[in-house]
């Protein structure tokens, strides 16, 4: 973004993007340099691309425990949210169309809503968060009508890294005879997840927040579940996802996959020490500074804070000098000049939704890593505060209060 | 993102700070929006002799703060007041399109300031100023600079706010407007 002039590069950013295994890479080469068949065709190039493809299958729905059947692989999450929310409801229209989610989802599951509503496909329901970012099991129960479809909820937050309650929603849904959508996206591969013990129909999944490339992802369907498709075309995904199978990306994502599914244990403890020690050391550190989302139900490598009285932009712009890579819900950054909705929806202020850095870490940091950004992020915002008309009004206050 | 002018007025600020007794200080923006400016003169014979900011915002709000700081120091009151967020701006080398809006309201903190020392010297605003630039620097100044065509997502929020409070409805009284989601 901008010249550095850094010692060192570290990136905490993990929940936008993580780099590719390079055994996932070197995997992914093969099927495109020599053995790069049509997974369609009949010949023995499409064979081999076939099986690979349904090895990697077999591989993403493992991680969910699911049965390779139910995983249908398409571009990403995005895609995926898009499928299970727009294809639940077209498909179920006879059954009603009223859809409950929350106000914390991510804008392909957010977007996809509104446009529904607004094509008058159906109404929806954005429950409400508490000021940690969790959504009460109860308040589903209370929002579900006799027309309810579909409930979708996030299973954890990718801003704040709120866990939510799955397990509970996913009872009652099963219940009611309700479809019951998670996207797991910043979930799935860091936690323990299993499909049916958790009464899901249907789960997003993205490969490229799991070490695996970008441009594929999957969504899980349960058997006997009915989705519209989006995509048409040919016969791919057993008619559910038309398109020329991306090997490459499938080969990539299985292994991804596989690899979380072994290390996932290892990877989460080191993580949530990691991720322990940079909260406590910034809140330690720094004044007037907050954890935004819950200290618990968290994701293992999510930490976001708030530096009050000051802007996300100005801080992550100050960072990546020191070539930290960060992200914030400031509307700055977002692109949209609002703050981040979710940051809203827990009831902040727009003044400290837009102090908010997200820090996300990954299995390529480190302890080092760790102490560099102690070091180099507390003066950053002391920096910012000195040129801040907020910060010298408290401080102005501070200082007559003493003196009185 | 920014180019290399904007990083340096971003990282090197000048003139940030205040001054204990200004002539004028005038404030724009809103935290709603994430940016609050904050400019303080010092006048001597119709000239800036000193100007200092302090601003809550993002590296374009940090930047445009400097360089109108930069631009106006030694200027007659006159000069300052012609000095607009768009000359700022192209000062700067340029700013990307989504930050020449909301975050480019250096100068009418700017104006902003002097409206308020003319004030406490007589209070003859726009006193030796052409018309049309006084009456452009107090528009510019006002909400107005928040212009909700330009600016929809937050700034048409604010004005809708406006609108209701205007035509008398109880805010606190929660929707319909829904100004911030």
């Amino acid at each position: 973004m901008t010249q550095t002039t850094a010692s060192r590069r570290v990136y905490l950013d993990h929940a936008a993007t993580t780099p590719v295994r390079p055994e996932v890479a070197e995997a992914m080469l093969r099927f495109m340099v020599t053995d790069f068949g049509n997974a369609s065709s009949v010949h023995g190039f499409g064979r081999v691309a076939k099986e690979a493809t349904e090895n990697a299958r077999a591989q993403v729905a493992s991680l969910m425990g699911a049965r390779p059947e139910e995983i249908v692989l398409m571009s990403g999450g995005t895609e995926a949210d898009n499928m299970a929310i727009r294809g639940a409801v077209l498909a179920n229209a006879g059954r009603g169309r009223h859809v409950i989610t929350t106000k914390i989802e991510h804008h392909a599951v957010l977007h996809t809503c509104e446009g529904l509503e607004k094509e008058g496909l159906a109404e929806v329901t954005y429950l409400p968060v508490d000021a940690q970012a969790l959504v009460s099991a109860e308040a589903v129960a209370e929002a579900i009508r006799p027309d309810t479809v579909l409930v979708s909820l996030m299973f954890a937050n990718n801003e704040v890294g709120t866990i939510q309650p799955v397990a509970e929603v996913g009872r009652l849904c099963r219940e009611k005879g309700i479809l019951f959508h998670t996207d797991a996206v910043q979930a799935y591969g860091a936690l323990p997840l299993d499909v049916d013990a958790l009464g899901i129909d249907l789960l997003s999944a993205s490969s490229h927040k799991i070490y695996g490339p970008k441009g594929i992802g999957a969504l899980f369907i349960r058997k006997g579940r009915k989705v519209r498709p989006l995509i048409t075309g040919g016969f791919q995904e057993r008619n559910r996802r038309a398109g020329t199978s991306n090997v490459p990306g499938a080969v990539g994502f299985g292994l991804a996959a596989e690899l979380a599914m072994k290390e996932m244990e290892g990877r989460r403890r080191r993580l949530v020490a990691l991720r322990d020690r940079l909260i406590n050391g910034l809140v330690k550190k720094v004044e007037f500074t907050r954890l935004n989302g819950h200290p618990t139900l968290r994701l293992p490598n999510n930490a976001n804070l708030s530096f009050e009285f000051v802007e996300g932009e100005s801080i992550l712009l100050s960072l990546d000098m020191k070539g930290v890579a960060a992200s914030s819900g400031s509307a700055c950054t977002s692109g949209s000049l609002e703050p981040s909705h979710v940051l809203l929806a827990m009831g902040l202020p727009p003044e400290v939704a837009h102090g908010s850095v997200r820090m996300t870490l990954g299995t390529g940091n480190t302890d080092e890593d760790v102490d560099y950004v102690l070091e180099v992020l507390p003066p950053i915002i002391d920096r910012l505060r000195a040129m801040s008309p907020l910060h010298a009004k408290v401080v102005a206050g501070r200082e007559a209060r003493k003196g009185g | 993102m920014y180019n290399q002018r904007v990083m340096d007025h971003f990282s090197q600020p000048r003139n940030v700070g205040d001054i204990p007794d200004a002539d004028g200080v005038g404030e724009v923006g809103n935290p709603v929006c994430g940016d609050i400016m904050r400019i303080a003169i010092k006048v001597r014979a119709d000239r800036i002799e000193d100007i200092k900011f302090k601003t809550f915002g993002c590296g374009a709000a940090i930047a445009t703060s400097s360089m109108v700081t930069e631009l106006v120091k030694g200027k007659t009151l006159q000069e300052a007041e012609e000095i607009s967020n768009r000359t700022v701006a192209e000062a700067l080398g340029g700013l990307p399109a989504i930050k020449m809006h909301c975050s480019n309201l250096a100068a009418d903190a700017l104006h902003r300031a002097i409206e308020d020392y003319r004030r406490r010297n007589g209070g003859a605003v726009g006193a030796g100023v052409a018309p049309a630039v006084a009456a452009g620097a107090r528009a510019a100044s006002g909400p107005a600079a928040h212009d909700e065509d330009k600016c929809p997502s937050c700034c048409g929020k604010i004005a809708q706010l406006g609108r209701e409070l205007a035509e008398g409805r109880d805010i606190t009284a929660g929707p319909p407007s829904d100004p911030i989601k």
